[in-house]
């Protein structure tokens, strides 16, 4: 193969051209070799269609493996720190894993398809990795991304409008369950996953079906203010639903250099999904002897007073930051739909326990003047958009 | 039923030996396990044709470490100790070393080996310290650790400037360059060159052979001994010091798997289905088969694993046993020096051309070889009159294209007879039977994973705390309660017991500890 036969440039997804058609913006940006939109053609109205109606986002450039073989389950078993043998066939597991230090490589989604037969999404490519831990194991592991379209179909009237579309059944299937329906002839999977914090499914076929299902979909919403969106609505809604995104909240811990700068589960507030009582998986001599000693850092959500977001702030036990910082914010935003001033961030331990207050830091610019201004947070434990529906089944019209 | 002891040792290696005699010496109950019917493993004496008998594996003895002799309280047998090496010379002007005198070099290189070997056997002095020492973890704060560390640094330290500069320059260089910049005379630069890389799969050019050639003078600076009764002997003589230290050694019981519960071992199972309980299991196998085949990838994290299945460990040497029905002719060698050790490796540039098939999994047509006659001087190992030809032949690597069938091992045989004619003209009529083993053969026979004399290539990144691997370097697995106590773990391989011994010593300090 010559260099010139190598593809050049951005890779474009099977529904590139559907969404250029309501484009007015051009505004595309790189996300794993392909081009994804920041915006389509207004950033506020794409947010408040995710949240008051159906946004939809293409995650096809989403890394997508198929695991399957004899050794599947004790293969996923071992890579990720939860006990995965509690994950049945037609439900979706979401995990964490980790290197032998314990330390957070990603974090992804594993949708059990079929008995044995498994796909690893994440927003990362982890196929060294993946490799590495199929030593010792009878499995097969296929990066698929290219082979399988998808879209987040994600907002309070997204059952509404696959059920118009005649997806029958829909309002059975729990929060990470997952299930198949023909669609002309091939095999579409709907899982009811997402990346916002409320209702909404994830759409799975081949690309030579994308197209199709994209009109299919958009006919059925049209009396629902559906609207395809990019990527600043949902990464608003991702901060709204306290997840944690990986180069902004954790780095994966092989992609660091310096010590110290990977995070733990624990660390991250994802002790609940370690099990400890697993015999083995990568990581759980290091978390045991963490959960033993004590973490260093904690990940801490916080609502802040005010409503300067506190963007990259540091984070202080006082108002009068007359001590080290203790941490720093790593995900901020202006939540329109709570109307809170919100952040995610890493702190030292023994701060940041639920309940406390700490105070950030905030720079803002006036007028080329810079501002500094000392505000006082608050811990909370729950993210800060999580409306009943989201885990409502069925979860209704709306 | 199952039986509970202390602790279990897999396979009955010298190591093995060693490792479980220590144990029980301080009060445990040892059971170890051998999958051959006698114990040794690659360090065993056996017939191999009608009325000759052989060291099957290795045959000198040039590090046996006096510690172990004296803690088990040895009495190794010899039929001929500091033997001179005769590094032969096709003009028949052959070369005589030992220790640090060489005869019939050309002009000077008496001198220069003089020095050479005087500024070698310093550095190997160095390194021979940390030999019978648990290597130091890096990245911790144990003060142990660092204690052992600040050691290593002071001593090279102290070796002076000047000679500090020339062991750091050293250590990763190749053979090569340092003996073509100091002799003259083609076969003294061969031989060196040819003991730099004995056992391995490098080449006199690879990094790191003065390394490997520190690694053999380490021992006692080069001091090469050959055991009464073959190889066989220094085992049994192991085999029985252990039984009176209260081991309790059962043969013909291969280890199917070492059994691992909640992270932890519980004890092991044999091929026929026999289950032994211990929370110490301390395995003589190579670091691959006890880590990847006995414990299995599903018991281990991945970035270890990782680590183990990428070690190099394949072998690229063969041994070669004749019967003969006399000693054959060597022209330029006298009657007496055929108890002696022979070398032939004409020049550093044979060496490395016998080495080049060697990468593209091919073997040498012109081998290079390490020649003694162990019936000179043991009139046992042969019937009167008769004798044995005991040869390590290289190269011919593990990874052969094609695979050893019977035409390749027969090839490589007649290479190998090819080479020695050129010396002894009258070999071939003398043959009355032969064997080869290949490192396939070395690994079905000895259960060695790519049938490699040092369980593991010894090169700088499988060397000290690196060795077999990080994670694994202080003879303590990530396994709680399994050990590793063979040539794969530090500091390898040749028949020297000290990674046995300091592996004992490392799993009573840490009883002690805990």
């Amino acid at each position: 193969m010559s260099v010139f036969e190598v593809p050049q440039g951005r890779l474009t997804t099977p529904f590139y051209e559907r969404m250029k058609a309501v484009d007015t913006l051009n505004t595309w940006h790189e996300w794993k070799g392909y081009t994804t939109p920041d915006e389509l053609y207004c950033g506020e109205t794409e947010y408040f269609a995710l949240r008051n109606t159906t946004g939809v986002f293409d995650i096809t450039p989403m890394t997508k493996y198929r695991i399957t073989g004899p050794d599947s389950l004790a293969y996923i078993d071992r890579l990720v720190t939860r006990d995965m043998s509690k994950i049945k066939p037609g439900r979706v597991a979401y995990a964490v894993w980790c290197d032998d230090r314990g330390q957070v490589i990603d974090d992804g989604t594993i949708f059990h398809l079929r008995e044995g037969e498994y796909r690893l999404c994440s927003q990362e490519r982890h196929m060294a990795w993946l490799t590495a831990a199929a030593i010792g194991f009878d499995v097969s592991i296929v990066d698929e991304t290219a082979d399988v379209a998808a879209l987040a179909v994600q907002g309070p009237t997204t059952w509404s409008i696959l059920n118009n579309m005649g997806l029958e059944g829909l309002e059975e299937l729990k929060p990470f369950g997952l299930t198949h329906f023909d669609f002309e002839g091939t095999e579409l999977m709907v899982s009811r996953t997402g990346f916002t914090g409320d209702l909404g499914y994830e759409l799975w076929m081949a690309p030579e079906k994308a197209e199709a299902l994209w009109d299919a979909l958009f006919d059925a919403g049209k009396d629902y203010a559906m609207r395809a969106i990019g990527v600043h609505a949902l990464e608003l809604a991702r901060v709204e639903a306290g997840y944690l995104a990986a180069y902004v909240d954790f780095l994966p811990a092989n992609a660091t250099v310096r010590t110290g700068r990977t995070r733990s589960p624990l660390e991250l507030g994802l002790g609940w999904l370690v099990d400890l009582k697993k015999p083995n998986f990568n990581g759980r001599r290091a978390l045991a002897e963490e959960k033993r000693k004590g973490s260093t850092w904690r990940l801490v959500k916080l609502d802040i007073e005010g409503n300067k977001v506190a963007h990259s702030s540091y984070i202080f036990s006082d108002a009068k930051a007359s001590k080290k910082a203790i941490g720093f914010v790593t995900s901020a935003v202006w939540s329109p739909v709570c109307k809170q001033n919100v952040a995610i961030g890493s702190v030292r331990t023994p701060h940041g326990e639920v309940g406390s207050n700490v105070w950030v830091e905030v720079y803002y610019q006036r007028e080329m003047h810079w501002n500094r201004e000392m505000a006082k947070a608050t811990v909370v434990d729950k993210p800060f958009w999580f409306p009943p529906r989201r885990s409502a089944t069925p979860p209704g019209p709306f | 039923m199952t039986d509970k002891f202390d602790a279990i040792v897999v396979g009955g290696g010298h190591n093995g030996l060693v490792c479980s005699a220590l144990l029980a010496r301080s009060g445990k109950q040892v059971l170890l396990l051998e999958a051959n019917e006698q114990v040794g493993g690659a360090a065993v004496t056996r017939e191999f044709a009608d009325g000759y008998s052989v060291s099957a594996c290795a045959h000198l003895l040039y590090n046996l470490q006096p510690s172990v002799i004296k803690d088990l309280k040895l009495n190794p047998v010899l039929a001929s100790e500091d033997m001179t090496t005769i590094a032969l010379d096709d003009d028949g002007e052959h070369v005589r070393i030992k220790g640090d005198k060489v005869t019939g070099a050309k002009d000077g290189d008496a001198e220069n080996y003089k020095a050479f070997y005087k500024r070698m056997t310093r550095f190997s002095d160095l390194l021979k310290t940390y030999f019978n020492k648990t290597p130091p973890r890096l990245g911790t704060k144990d003060f142990k650790d660092l204690a052992t560390l600040a050691q290593l640094g002071f001593d090279v330290r102290r070796l002076g400037k000047e000679e500090m500069r020339a062991f750091l320059r050293l250590i990763g260089m190749n053979i090569h360059d340092e003996v073509v910049e100091r002799f003259g005379c083609p076969v003294l630069k061969g031989a060196i060159s040819f003991d730099a890389v004995l056992g391995t799969h490098l080449g006199p050019r690879s990094p790191n052979t003065i390394m490997t050639y520190l690694y053999r003078l380490a021992g006692d600076h080069g001091r090469i001994a050959s055991p009464k009764g073959g190889m066989g002997s220094v085992s049994d003589e192991l085999a029985r010091a252990a039984r009176d230290a209260g081991v309790t050694i059962r043969t013909g019981m291969p280890v199917k798997r070492i059994i691992v519960g909640n992270g932890r071992v519980t004890g092991v199972e044999t091929e026929g289905g026999e289950r032994f309980d211990s929370l110490t299991v301390v395995s003589n196998a190579d670091p691959k088969r006890t880590m990847m085949t006995l414990v299995g990838a599903r018991h281990m994290e991945t970035g270890f694993t990782r680590r183990i299945h990428h070690m190099r460990a394949s072998g690229n040497t063969a041994k070669l046993h004749l019967a003969l029905d006399g000693l054959p002719d060597i022209p330029g060698m006298d009657k007496k020096e055929y108890g002696e050790r022979i070398v032939i490796a004409p020049t550093e540039d044979y060496v490395e051309r016998a080495f080049n098939p060697a990468k593209y999994g091919e073997s040498s047509p012109e081998p290079v070889l390490e020649v003694t006659f162990p019936s000179f001087r043991d009139e046992s190992l042969a019937p009167t009159g008769k004798h044995v030809l005991s040869a390590v032949v290289q190269y011919a690597p593990y990874e052969r294209k094609g695979g050893w069938t019977n035409e390749a091992r027969a090839e490589f045989e007649s290479a190998a007879i090819r080479v020695l004619e050129k010396y002894m003209p009258d070999i071939a009529q003398r043959i009355t039977a032969s064997e080869l083993l290949t490192p396939a053969d070395i690994e079905r026979e000895f259960h060695i994973t790519g049938g490699h004399w040092h369980h593991g290539e010894l090169t700088l990144d499988q060397f000290l705390f690196t060795r077999p691997v990080y994670g694994a370097a202080q003879y303590r697995t990530p396994v709680d309660g399994l050990y590793l106590c063979g040539a794969g773990a530090h500091p390898g391989g040749g028949v020297s017991g000290a990674a046995g011994r300091n592996a004992a010593r490392a799993i009573l300090s840490r009883e002690k500890a805990a």
